[in-house]
């Protein structure tokens, strides 16, 4: 039997995210851990280095909100919508209010993989002939030690914090995900911490009946948070769709300072934690989230006692 | 404009629906953020029933019952061939050389199908920031083809491009075939740019050319629109207008809302 790992999210965040730490907050488009951006907002942590392939509008409202010198991305747009105002002005700014570290998406993935399997780089056959080596200088050309031709490199990335939402998962933090994956699970293999934060907690014996669905081992989880709909205005597989309308309403309110202070002081710091940000919510709101049914057929594990 | 009035249509449905029209014939396409997945979820039920729709969020074989939202959305899953890590799909599916076209957005484009989506200015200074590369930078590289999906304008088809952010035919096809060869990509290049106004393909030289034009669209338009000067065929076809069909797909099943069309 493995110790349970249950911490409310308030303490997992005081406990585990510390001032400027390097933190991913991964899961793309899928599974976006907003209650854990905006408790570190509450919390007001200070001097982060916030790393994700789309920054999404977690990142714009952390920024916005002042967590954070620095952002490590490869994506930097409201999907479906626009641009991320609050990081833009900041990058617009000049000087720059926000130190910035970009590579694509394969770039980024590439990174959290070597992290995670302690290499010193991972190469790609991307930016050739691109500015974004110029830019960025962290990607690199190298040589094939076998003599066939160059490559890019991209160096290791290990966040001190991955943090990533997920449908469920053991008190011990076995971790389940179907829908995108993303890349959490290499995100939170390279991490030194790892807070999962899942609509539901279960039985060890529901994940030991499904191991291939497991992304991540509770072996490398330091909290489990049980945080339904702790992933709006983005999406869980199977249980709520991402809330489009948010998306478009953060557009004209992340154009505006004031605008943006105002519904950061309305929706995060003057909620006590996610349970009352969707008490606030509505549950009618909420019902227009849920999708209709569409189960996967089981698969026969066997029994070999 | 009804709902189904097909004797009127906008710019944004003729370029949707000339964009999925290239698509027949076509096996396996990466679709890129923004118009390319409405063109493309269009080819799906119409030209190219069979095209394997690939998401840079980790699926292969994508059914979308309605029209994502974003890259990203659940829609893309359900039903769907695969749904894979992010790095299986970027390390094994298209850098592994499965991907017969990516089809890609742009905020500027040169004559040779260079594309920028980083920054419109100086890199650490920009006067627009824009999303970045995402996946493109590595579609251009590695699909076999890039199609290229665009609203025209002086400040979008430039002379010069603020940042090259995904690769066309570099500074010319002789330079872009001899550095693809010797770097091993798998990808040939930019084949088709399809507008608001007409459709573009490339000649020998790698640069764009005008093949065809929009119903509507004049040939002083689409020049005034470009910040070189484009080179058009010597026998600029007329594309054909879309059917009934095609908008009543795009009006009542893909984009009701407008989001793409609006």
């Amino acid at each position: 039997m493995s110790t349970s790992k249950l911490a409310s999210m308030a303490d997992a965040v005081r406990d585990i995210v510390r001032d400027g730490d390097t933190v991913a907050i991964e899961g793309f488009t899928h599974l976006i851990s907003f209650a854990a951006g905006h408790e570190i907002i509450r919390q007001g942590k200070r001097d982060l280095t916030l790393a994700r392939m789309t920054p999404d509008l977690i990142y714009d409202q952390m920024i916005a909100a002042g967590v954070a010198r620095k952002l490590v991305f490869s994506w930097l747009g409201n999907p479906g919508v626009g641009g991320l105002n609050a990081i833009r002005r900041r990058i617009e700014a000049k000087p720059a209010q926000l130190e910035i570290e970009e590579y694509s998406h394969f770039g980024m993935v590439a990174r959290y993989t070597a992290g995670a399997a302690r290499l010193p780089f991972f190469p790609l056959r991307s930016y050739f002939e691109t500015d974004l080596p110029k830019a960025n200088p962290l990607i690199r050309e190298i040589e094939s030690p076998y003599g066939d031709g160059t490559v890019y490199a991209v160096p290791p990335l290990r966040p001190d914090v991955t943090i990533i939402h997920a449908q469920r998962a053991s008190a011990a933090g076995d971790t389940q995900v179907w829908g995108l994956l993303g890349c959490q699970k290499e995100a939170a293999f390279a991490a030194e911490r790892v807070i999962v934060v899942v609509e539901e907690v279960v039985d060890e014996a529901v994940i030991r009946a499904d191991p291939n669905r497991t992304i991540i081992p509770g072996l490398i989880v330091d909290a489990v948070v049980h945080e339904p709909l702790g992933a709006h205005p983005s999406y869980v597989q199977g249980a709520y769709d991402r809330d489009n309308r948010f998306y478009l309403d953060w557009d004209p309110i992340s154009r505006d300072e004031d605008a943006t202070r105002v519904w950061l002081r309305d929706w995060v710091y003057g909620v006590s934690g996610r349970a009352e940000y969707i008490a606030k919510l509505g549950p009618d709101r909420v019902a227009t989230l849920t999708p209709g049914p569409a189960p996967s057929g089981s698969v026969d594990y066997g029994d070999y006692r | 404009m009804t709902a189904t009035d097909p004797s009127t249509f906008s710019k944004s449905e003729m370029m949707i629906v000339a964009a999925a029209r290239e698509l027949a014939g076509q096996r396996v396409c990466f679709v890129g953020v923004g118009l390319p997945n409405i063109a493309v979820n269009l080819a799906q039920r119409t030209v190219a029933p069979d095209l394997e729709l690939v998401y840079e969020a980790g699926v292969f074989g994508a059914r979308p019952a309605r029209l994502p939202l974003s890259i990203g959305d659940p829609t893309i899953v359900t039903g769907a061939t695969a749904a894979t890590s992010m790095f299986e799909l970027f390390a094994f599916y298209l850098q592994g050389g499965l991907i017969d076209v990516g089809f890609l957005g742009a905020a500027q484009i040169d004559r040779f199908g260079n594309i920028n989506t980083t920054v419109i200015g100086d890199y650490d200074q920009p006067t627009t920031r824009l999303p970045g590369s995402g996946g493109a930078c590595e579609i251009a590289i590695n699909a076999r083809q890039v199609f290229v999906i665009m609203r025209q304008s002086a400040r979008s088809f430039v002379e010069e491009i603020d940042f090259r952010t995904s690769p066309g035919n570099l500074g010319g096809a002789e330079q872009s075939e001899r550095i693809r060869r010797e770097q091993g990509w798998l990808g040939r290049g930019p084949s088709v740019v399809v507008t608001d106004l007409g459709i573009y393909h490339f000649d020998e030289t790698g640069e764009m050319r005008l093949d065809f034009l929009h119903p509507g669209a004049t040939l002083d338009e689409a020049r005034a629109t470009i910040g070189w000067e484009v080179k058009v065929s010597s026998a600029v076809g007329r594309t054909p207008q879309p059917t009934d069909a095609e908008l009543r797909l795009i009006r009542e099943e893909l984009d009701p809302g407008g989001a793409y069309t609006g």
